[in-house]
């Protein structure tokens, strides 16, 4: 046959980018919209770090970086037969974990509060937690993926499997102690037991036994104060404007501003002014809201929307249970890191340090959102191929 | 597993909605509010004061004029709102303005019945000056360190300065900070002040603030959260206030202020002179000077305590009073103009012949002339040149017989007051200055209503009598005389009606009072509000308005009896009363003409007053002097305008301080062209 021959003959790159590739039949609007996400995120950094020197282009300039490594590990992520990372599953995760428990070494750095980081050197520094949840999507899709004989429930032993994973992973993080990744990482097994299949009961128990631990948490005074603090900022923002709920205030303030088309790009006050604290980074929305306005903003949350809705999408037409898996629990973590984030700078939600996938300045949480896009890809790809 | 997926799908969507409906909420229904918000807390509304209109002398001379200066201030506001009340911050400024930490704080302390000098008189709402003469290096430390400096500023200013020292410091008034209670009660103030506005608060600064002011500007300065200037967002430049010209002559003042300090210092008991130079032809005020006088550059940055009581006491003299319109004296025989213009009125001839006897029965008390001489028959001029007092007293007395002496039946005619009243005594010039005092012409319903006021405690003494009087013979005669009071005190005695005819007893006049009366007698019998501003002019050069002098009545005189008042008066400096003072004075030059005053004040030495005009022929100025407690008028007070006329004439050698007649040119770029 001609066509394989010709196949053959030909590089393997070639081979996997030619006409005839899968490639080509990834999801362009979720590429489209991570993309736009991606360069409106760029532009946002860029104005609300432009004024921290004169002329100040250098954490843009190392944002554009991060993007495109991210985009080389999405590429390649994408170009990975899904179901190969199911048996590498555990060795991704493994690898995770020991991430995390060099990061509560000495080897570990804080970084605004937080002992989330190990430092590469060269200005560049990593946060395992982020490749956490990667790690964890993995682990739990592969556990869960194998149905019981005869139904199309998880096994006993492996949803237990499954928890265990989860709850180590989840207490190394807490260790940092980050309760935002916490959070998110909560969500990715419930996301993924929920859509594992398993039963009603086991849900509700474990639903029962959050809040039982989160009442807990309360009374055993677990959190730290500012994360009180911060809770009853939420609350109440006009507690200690000066003080904790300055960050709402101020967050408020620059979105509300904005009003219906915003003040142009690079011409918000409330951003030149530096008025809201880590506004390149967890509160990068406040400045689509000032300088975009309200269809600026509504178009990022359409985006991620987008995001959402395509990855739920190839969740849906996935026919074997892992991809599906993966695709759904993508889909949890990150529409609940966008929600909280947004839903923080817009004063209906607490605030926990969680960046805005694909608009947040960020090295590793650029790269895992961007490999999660990869894995989204990937399945696409292969969906249909059986 | 696929229904768990639609469960994930409506999950997504409801978040989506979530958002997009708070975003909605935040951004468009808020909206305004949140753009109000971030006005606020993005943006600083710094008043740029306007530069303070200079006061020039007719000539275009600086009265008052602006220094520019360093001025280091402080906004209390954002000091107390800190943890330690701003006590760190003071601290650190004490060590670069090398002042003590207490000094700061009572500086920035708002004034209080109960806190003193150096207290902040102006709004606790404002930045309050801590420093006028801050150095460079001094406020290029607390700009470079604004962070350790919040709520502190150094900026250049512009601020008073008087070239002429104590010369005119009365009339020229004096700045402070606005208060908290002019800001209230005036609307257009509020937007238009900054903590380091002042206010006029005395003198044509008070009088012209409103156009010595200006309007100050805004600008609106985009800060970051650290309060650091990032730009300008929105800016309206300040307008300059008007610069006031003043009639006044520089030179003369200083003439006037040495004569009136130099009168002072002969007469060994005095205490308050004033001197008056009025331009006669036009009302407007050439010179107008009082001593004890002060340096109102002591106002400048904030007054201390102790300058402050100064300025106040009487042992000082009470140097902040000026004494040419708010002191009040009997007139003595300068009021006589007054007296024979009455006579005139009431049908004496003017060109009869009068009595002059060395003493007059006034119902059954004697009334003497000065020292009891008789002068034999006189004119009426006469009477004025030689200062006869019994031609008057029997004058007086007649009219107030024919009034219907101590019980009237009819309304007295009151030809003596009402004439004084036509000489604008017993009311305010209505010059352009504050607090101008009224003088007293002590007619019957005056009379009356001192009674009213008076009687209750009269009565009270009638009975009690004086028990702490050690001289026993005194205090009979007090309890007589409260006695004699309590009974009838209503009532215009023949004695006040004579004494008033002198300018003795209860009449009182304030020498701005005696020179506008002189400057209406001897020029067209006009009586004017005297004026100190001439024109406000902008500091580009354009005329904004120029001040009028009112006429405020007309001597009730026709110009010929004016003409026969005038010469007479003419020959005083020559050969009458003041011809002493006046010896050697070349006449054939400049003939001087006037009137001496010698009042006696009980308990007191006598005041002494010149009131004069020259040229005689045709007056240009009219000078008053008044010495209080300066002895005769002749001898303290004609001498001094006799300085004061060598002075302007330059007949002492010197050249002469004719003042300017045509308004001075200001050019473009602020300088006066001569």
């Amino acid at each position: 046959m001609m066509d394989r021959t010709l196949l053959e003959r030909r590089h393997p790159f070639a081979r996997a980018v030619g006409a005839q590739s899968n490639v080509w039949r990834i999801d362009w609007v979720l590429l489209v919209a991570v993309a736009a996400l991606c360069v409106i995120g760029t532009l946002l950094v860029w104005s609300s770090t432009r004024t921290w020197a004169a002329g100040s282009t250098g954490l843009v300039k190392k944002h554009m970086l991060n993007l495109a490594i991210g985009a080389v590990l999405c590429g390649l992520v994408t170009m990975v037969d899904h179901r190969l990372l199911r048996a590498y599953a555990p060795v991704v995760y493994l690898v995770t974990l020991i991430g995390l428990v060099l990061v509560v070494t000495p080897v570990g750095t804080t970084v605004n509060g937080s002992h989330s980081w190990i430092m590469l050197g060269g200005g560049f520094a990593i946060q395992p937690s982020e490749f956490a949840k990667l790690g964890l999507v993995l682990m739990l899709a592969m556990l869960l993926a194998q149905p019981a004989e005869g139904t199309d429930r998880p096994r006993v032993l492996d949803v237990v499997l499954s928890l265990l994973s989860a709850v180590v992973a989840m207490g190394l993080v807490m260790l940092q102690p980050d309760l935002g990744t916490t959070l998110v990482l909560a969500v990715i097994i419930a996301g993924a037991l929920i859509l594992g299949g398993v039963q009603k009961r086991w849900i509700l128990l474990l639903a029962f036994s959050v809040v039982v631990a989160a009442v807990a948490v309360w009374l055993l005074d677990l959190l730290e104060p500012y994360q009180v603090a911060r809770f009853t900022a939420f609350i109440d923002p006009g507690v200690d404007p000066r003080g904790v709920g300055y960050n709402s205030t101020q967050s408020l303030i620059a979105i509300g501003s904005g009003e219906l088309f915003g003040k142009g790009l690079f011409e918000g006050g409330q951003t030149t002014g530096r008025f809201v604290p880590e506004q390149h980074t967890d509160f990068i929305f406040t400045v689509a809201g000032e300088e975009f306005g309200f269809f600026g903003s509504v178009t990022v949350v359409v985006l991620l929307g987008v995001v959402l809705l395509r990855g739920l999408h190839i969740a849906k037409q996935c026919d074997d249970r892992f991809g599906t898996l993966v695709a759904g629990s993508i889909v949890c973590w990150l529409g609940f890191q966008s929600f909280v984030n947004i839903g923080m700078t817009v004063g209906i939600m607490p605030i926990t340090g969680l960046p805005l996938p694909f608009v947040s300045y960020g090295g590793t949480s650029t790269f895992a959102n961007l490999i999660a896009v990869g894995f989204l890809q990937a399945i696409r790809i292969r969906e249909q191929s059986f | 597993m696929r229904t768990r997926l639609v469960v994930l799908h409506v999950l997504v969507l409801t978040m989506l909605v979530v958002l997009a409906v708070r975003l909605w909420q935040v951004q468009i229904l808020r909206g305004d509010e949140f753009v109000h918000a971030a006005t606020e807390t993005r943006t600083r509304a710094v008043v740029v004061p306007a530069v303070r209109g200079q006061i020039l002398d007719a000539s275009g001379r600086p009265l008052v004029r602006n220094r520019t200066a360093l001025v280091v201030s402080v906004d209390r506001t954002e000091l107390i709102r800190m943890k330690d009340g701003g006590a760190a911050v003071l601290k650190r400024l004490s060590e670069v303005l090398g002042s003590p930490v207490k000094l700061l704080e009572r500086r920035i302390t708002p004034c209080g019945p109960k806190v003193t000098r150096p207290c902040w008189p102006g709004s606790p709402y404002q930045p309050i000056p801590i420093d006028l003469k801050a150095t460079t290096r001094e406020a290029l430390q607390i700009l470079e360190r604004q962070e350790e400096f919040p709520g502190v500023t150094a900026e250049v200013q512009a601020v008073r300065e008087y070239p002429g020292g104590k010369a005119g410091a009365q009339m020229l008034g004096y700045l402070q900070p606005v208060t908290q209670d002019e800001l209230d009660k005036r609307e257009g103030l509020k937007a238009g002040f900054s903590g380091v506005d002042l206010v006029g608060r005395d003198g044509v600064e008070a009088i012209y603030d409103h156009y010595l002011r200006g309007t100050p500007g805004l600008r609106r300065v985009q800060v970051d959260r650290m309060g650091k200037a990032l730009g300008v967002e929105k800016q309206v430049a300040p307008i300059p206030g008007d610069t006031l010209i003043t009639s006044v002559d520089a030179r003369v003042q200083n003439i006037v202020e040495k004569a009136v300090d130099g009168a002072m210092k002969k007469a060994p008991k005095a205490d308050g002179a004033a001197g008056v130079v009025l331009d006669a032809r036009t009302g407007r005020v050439v010179a107008l000077a009082s001593a004890p006088g002060y340096d109102p550059a002591i106002w400048t940055g904030g007054i201390s305590e102790k300058e402050y009581q100064r300025l106040l006491s009487e042992r000082a003299g009470k140097p902040l009073v000026s004494r040419a319109i708010k002191g009040e004296f009997a007139p003595g025989s300068t009021f006589k103009v007054s007296s024979v213009s009455a006579m005139l009125r009431a049908g004496y001839p003017i060109n009869g012949t009068y009595g002059c006897p060395g003493s007059f029965m006034v119902g059954s008390r004697a009334f003497n002339n000065f020292r009891g001489i008789g002068l034999g028959s006189l004119t009426l001029h006469t009477a004025l040149v030689k200062s006869c007092d019994t031609i008057f007293y029997k004058a007086a007395y007649e009219q107030w017989i024919k009034d219907g002496g101590l019980r009237p039946k009819k309304p007295p005619k009151e030809r003596f007051a009402n004439m004084a009243r036509a000489f604008g005594f017993g009311r305010p010039t209505g010059i352009d200055l504050p607090g101008e005092s009224a003088g007293r012409i002590p007619d019957r319903t005056w009379k009356k209503n001192l009674w009213a006021a008076t009687s209750a405690d009269n009565c009270r003494r009638a009975r009690i009598g004086y028990p702490e009087v050690t001289d026993r013979s005194r205090a009979a005669f007090l309890k007589q005389l409260a006695h004699e009071n309590c009974l009838e005190g209503y009532l215009l005695r023949p004695g006040d009606a004579a004494n008033f005819s002198i300018g003795q007893g209860d009449v009182l006049v304030t020498p701005l009072q005696l020179a506008s009366a002189y400057a209406a007698l001897v020029s067209d019998g006009k009586l004017r509000s005297p004026r100190i501003g001439w024109a406000l002019v902008r500091p580009g050069g354009q005329v904004v308005k120029r001040i009028d002098v009112p006429v405020r009545g007309k001597l009730p005189l026709s110009p010929s009896e004016r003409a026969y008042i005038k010469n007479a008066l003419s020959q005083v400096a020559s050969d009458g009363t003041a011809a002493g003072a006046f010896a050697g004075f070349p006449m054939d030059k400049v003939k001087v003409g006037g009137k001496t005053g010698t009042a006696e004040v009980w308990g007191k030495a006598d005041t002494s007053w010149f009131a004069s005009f020259a040229p005689t022929s045709k007056p240009r100025f009219v000078v008053v002097v008044m010495v209080s407690q300066g002895g005769m008028g002749g001898s303290t007070a004609a001498p001094a305008v006799r300085e004061i006329y060598e002075g302007i004439y330059g007949l002492k050698g010197q050249p002469p301080a004719i003042p300017d007649t045509k308004l001075p040119t200001i050019r473009s770029d602020g300088t006066v062209a001569r």
